[in-house]
């Protein structure tokens, strides 16, 4: 009797514990869309910010944040992929090489969003921005040696480079040993097999790896907080080297230091929309993908 | 055996790790014969197949030592190029594994990766080998067809073109038609007599009919040993070893 | 004209006389229709070479994080350090100290010539192992323990409420749930994932720092435990998602085993599977300490970073990564207060990576000996 008592209560609290898990998720998402869906229209959209950033648009947000995302999956897809090859492909399970890299990659993994900035100030804008300054200017004057897009966007990379590894790799993996096997007993060689039959099977899961690194870089702040993001700018970036704003930066400043927060109230829970809704779209995009990779490797 | 000889295995050892898979295994292939490869299941008939195209040397822990030799070149030294014999030792396996390209892209993958792309000899490469292949009667209308969309039967034929086409020497099929109906058997048997004239084949079987029908010579496996080899009729009808007997008479265990 | 072929028989009676091996000539090979000799493959050979350096990125990129991060740490630890005198504008924010209804403000203090000389603006050990952390003053002081505290306190208010839920949560899905609903349940947890860690934020500064204000009547509207609610969002799909892959990864007979001799459903779930899955809860734990420990945004905006060091939960905080977060934007490159931020920077950075070290070492370790025997 007692023991069917402790029993119950056992599954129920781990019943309870899944509903508030999932109440929390739904009520985050019912507060940001209650909040925030008036607001939007095609105004909010395409406008920029106006009155001290107390009326207007988010425009300049949006066009920064897809910037980001695009430079960085520049770098990261194919040093992802490449690194993903090599680990699926031709890496020696137990060389000291292998595991070095796959350490590295699973270190990268948990090196916390903030130090990613650190770095990328340190570094890109620093040490190799600040360089090419010094290179073709003489210390003069400081151009790429600034937070700009670019940095930014490698930084980012180098966050969103794991979760492109990962990702391709697995897809990698889900390509039939037959298949490579029929390609080298044609006496293809281990790059033409890659080439001709590996890759071919796998540009789904490459295609997800891409997406779901693009939605992590979309929703991430802390690495570009001091490598590139603007508060605000009168004019879109024009080139690698300008500054630029960025949804999830516009969020953190209008909330955290809006003067005004009755007037500013309901632009901060459309732009924490609009975030969420193009993460969730990439995110959505990405497991629905891999779920018809999986469905196919079966 | 007055045939002259193809492919000559010599104290053929190979261990899976700790697992000593094939045991002293010294082996004569006559050319331009089948040879088939019978024993029960885990003897290691597709291990001993595998080491004569090297593709082995994709299994990390597996270690091989003894020879090999191919037209008395001894395939496992240090020279030797395995891209180039694999090209000349081609192979079939007992899944159908047609990539996922259309029929003429299958066929003609071989010679493109060996530099062929002018488009007239590629066509007349896979018209023949699919001819060789006994599917180009099915499939000539449709070329562009996915590979995969064609049946057991001959998706294993295709992959028999998609082999001939790289013009080899030796043919290696596992089991090639353990997968197929009895029909689709049948025609796969026919190709394998016809094509002896040109191949040498060696294919290893549990069908002992099979072995029986379409080959010249057997080579009866045990736990990893080659217990006993001769002439197919002379296997089939006066086995030297009392376990060949057994096995052949279907009184193993 | 390929099958135009020409049967070579190759080799003949001699055979027997060679001595297996090394006996082939060149000229033997070209008996064959192909030449078996190895060439070398430029493409190739260039081709494996690039993927192997690219692959090396990763592991240069965690080298580089090293060098860089510590590199511009380094300077507070050596003795003659030079006096900086710069002309700047200092912000420093500090939003959500202020009562309830008082929202988010920012107080600037404007420094004219903030000029550290001697020792008093060093950042000695003495000075970093202070109580107050006052980088932005006539005499600034760069005491990192509230800030560590601060770190440890909302990871652990974060941990201790996420943990269980997402432990009891992944027992749920794998044990008790029915299948259909399993099926719904890991992808929607995992979900929470997908979450920006500025959207969490944003959704405890505006609506759970009321609301828990509202329910518990503390003071401070943003305080340690609205921020280690909101941490623990981000820190339950971790947990969740490793200890769900530990508890399937255990064997099915272990638990087939168990209900055979005639234990419940929760009995095994709870004495056999969840024992036998320690380890990947372990470091499931470790991984969300990490993940806890490391974040910014949430934090940033749900602690109400002051540098008050109490053992209240109920009284803003601020961590070592907000601190990085709000200040560094600010600072004067190459001066101390950059550097003791680089500083911090290092201390999480060593502190994650030594927790991720240890979850990959214990699970792959622990994990494998325990269900792969010990061969
Ligand atoms: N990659 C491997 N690693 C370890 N052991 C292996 C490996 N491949 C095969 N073996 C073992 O080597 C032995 C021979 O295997 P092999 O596949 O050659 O047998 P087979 O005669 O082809 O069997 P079947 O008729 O079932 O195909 C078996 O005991 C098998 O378990
Ligand atoms: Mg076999």
């Amino acid at each position: 009797m007692k023991k069917k008592i402790i029993g119950w209560i056992f599954v129920f609290s781990t019943a309870a514990a899944t509903l508030l898990i999932v109440s929390a998720i739904g009520f985050m998402l019912f507060e940001i869309i209650r909040g925030g869906w008036g607001k939007i229209s095609w105004e909010f959209l395409t406008g920029a910010p106006a009155e001290g950033m107390t009326a207007g648009g988010i425009f300049p947000a949006i066009i920064g944040t897809v910037l980001l995302v695009l430079i960085m999956s520049v770098a990261a897809v194919p040093i992802g992929t490449i690194t993903a090859i090599y680990l699926s492909e031709y890496a020696n399970r137990n060389s000291i090489f292998t595991k070095l890299i796959r350490f590295a990659v699973n270190t990268l993994a948990g090196v916390p969003a903030i130090v990613f900035g650190l770095f990328g100030l340190g570094f890109f804008v620093q040490f190799v921005g600040g360089g090419i300054d010094k290179f073709i200017s003489g210390d003069a004057q400081l151009h790429w040696g600034q937070p700009n897009i670019l940095w930014a966007s490698l930084t980012m990379a180098l966050l969103t480079l794991p979760v492109v590894i990962v990702s391709v790799e697995e897809s990698l993996r889900a390509v039939p040993r037959d298949l490579r096997e029929g390609s080298l007993a044609l006496g293809a060689t281990k790059f033409q097999t890659i080439i001709k039959v590996v890759l071919p099977n796998a540009y789904t899961g490459i295609l997800t790896g891409a997406i779901l690194a693009v939605g992590r870089g979309a929703g991430e702040v802390a690495p570009i907080l001091f490598t590139g993001v603007a508060y605000f700018l009168p004019h879109l970036p024009s080139s690698l080297s300008d500054q630029f704003m960025q949804l999830g930066y516009h969020l953190y400043v209008m909330s955290t230091q809006s003067t005004d927060v009755e007037a500013t109230i309901g632009i901060q829970y459309a732009t924490a929309l609009v975030l969420l809704a193009l993460t969730f779209l990439l995110n959505f995009s990405a497991v629905f993908l891999r779920y018809r990779l999986r469905a196919k490797a079966i | 055996m007055t045939t002259e000889t193809k492919i000559v295995t010599k104290n053929l050892n190979l261990h899976y790790g700790e697992k000593h898979a094939l045991k002293n295994i010294s082996l004569d292939i006559p050319v331009n014969r089948v040879t088939a490869l019978i024993g029960p299941s885990g003897c290691g008939k597709s291990t001993f197949l595998r080491s004569l195209n090297r593709m082995n040397d994709l299994i990390d822990n597996a270690k091989i030592d003894g020879s090999v030799l191919i037209d008395g070149t001894d395939i496992y030294h240090n020279g030797i190029d395995v891209v180039e014999l694999r090209k000349k030792v081609g192979m079939i396996f007992q899944k159908s594994n047609p990539f996922p390209k259309s029929i003429y892209d299958n066929v003609a993958y071989g010679p493109r990766i060996n530099g062929i792309h002018d488009k007239k000899i590629l066509d007349e490469i896979v018209e023949q080998s699919l001819q060789r292949s006994a599917l180009l009667d099915e499939v000539k209308d449709d070329l562009k067809k996915s590979g995969l969309a064609l049946s057991g039967g001959q998706q294993q034929r295709l992959c028999i073109a998609r082999a001939l086409a790289v013009n080899p020497d030796v043919l290696l099929m596992d089991e090639p038609a353990s997968a197929l109906d009895p029909i689709a058997t049948a025609k796969i048997e026919e190709l394998i007599y016809e094509l002896k004239e040109n191949y040498t084949i060696v294919i290893v079987t549990h069908n002992m009919q099979q072995a029986a029908r379409v080959s010249d010579y057997t080579a009866f496996f045990y736990i990893g040993s080659l217990i006993e080899y001769d002439e197919t009729k002379k296997i089939f009808t006066t086995p030297k070893e009392k376990q060949t007997e057994d096995y052949i008479t279907g009184r193993f265990g | 004209m390929i099958l135009n072929r020409t049967q070579t028989n190759g080799i003949s009676t001699d055979r027997n006389t060679r001595s297996s091996a090394h006996h082939y000539t060149a000229s033997k090979i070209a008996g064959g229709n192909i030449n078996l000799k190895k060439r070398f493959r430029i493409g190739e050979f260039i081709a494996e070479n690039i993927i192997k350096g690219v692959s090396f990125i990763s592991f240069a990129v965690i080298v580089l994080i090293f060098i860089f991060v510590f590199r511009e740490a380094a300077p507070i630890f050596s003795p003659a350090k030079q006096t900086s005198t710069t002309n700047t504008e200092l912000v420093q924010e500090t939003y959500g100290e202020e009562s309830s209804t008082a929202n988010e403000t920012v107080t600037e203090q404007k420094n004219k010539s903030v000029e550290s000389s001697g020792s008093e603006g060093e950042a000695t050990a003495q000075n970093l192992l202070g109580k107050e952390w006052q980088p932005v003053s006539e005499n600034p002081k760069y005491g990192l323990l509230p800030l560590i505290v601060g770190s440890f306190k909302v990871t652990f208010i974060a941990v201790l409420i996420g943990a269980p839920i997402a432990i009891l949560a992944a027992l749920y899905t794998s044990f008790f749930a029915p299948r259909k609903l399993r099926e719904f349940l890991k992808p929607a947890i995992e979900f929470l994932s997908g979450f920006p860690s500025v959207v969490i934020g944003f959704f405890a500064l505006v609506t759970l720092a009321s609301l828990f204000q509202n329910l518990f009547g503390y003071q401070y509207r943003l305080n340690a435990f609205v921020g280690g609610i909101a941490l623990s969002l981000a820190a339950i799909p971790i947990i969740y998602s490793v200890t769900e892959d530990a508890l399937s990864a255990v064997p099915k007979f272990m638990t087939e085993a168990s209900l055979a001799l005639g234990a419940t459903k929760w009995q095994t779930a709870l004495f056999v599977v969840l024992p036998a899955a320690t380890p990947g809860v372990f470091a499931a734990l470790l991984l969300g300490v990490g993940r806890a420990f490391g974040e910014t945004m949430i934090v940033l905006m749900a602690t109400g970073n002051a540098t008050l060091m109490s053992m209240n939960f109920f009284e803003p905080i601020r961590t070592m990564s907000a601190t990085i977060g709000a200040e560094m934007a600010e600072v004067v490159f190459g001066d101390t207060h950059y550097n003791v931020l680089f500083f911090i920077g290092s201390i999480l950075f060593i502190f994650t990576f030594i927790l991720n070290a240890v979850a990959e070492f214990y699970v792959r370790n622990k994990l494998q000996k325990k269900f792969q025997g010990t061969a």
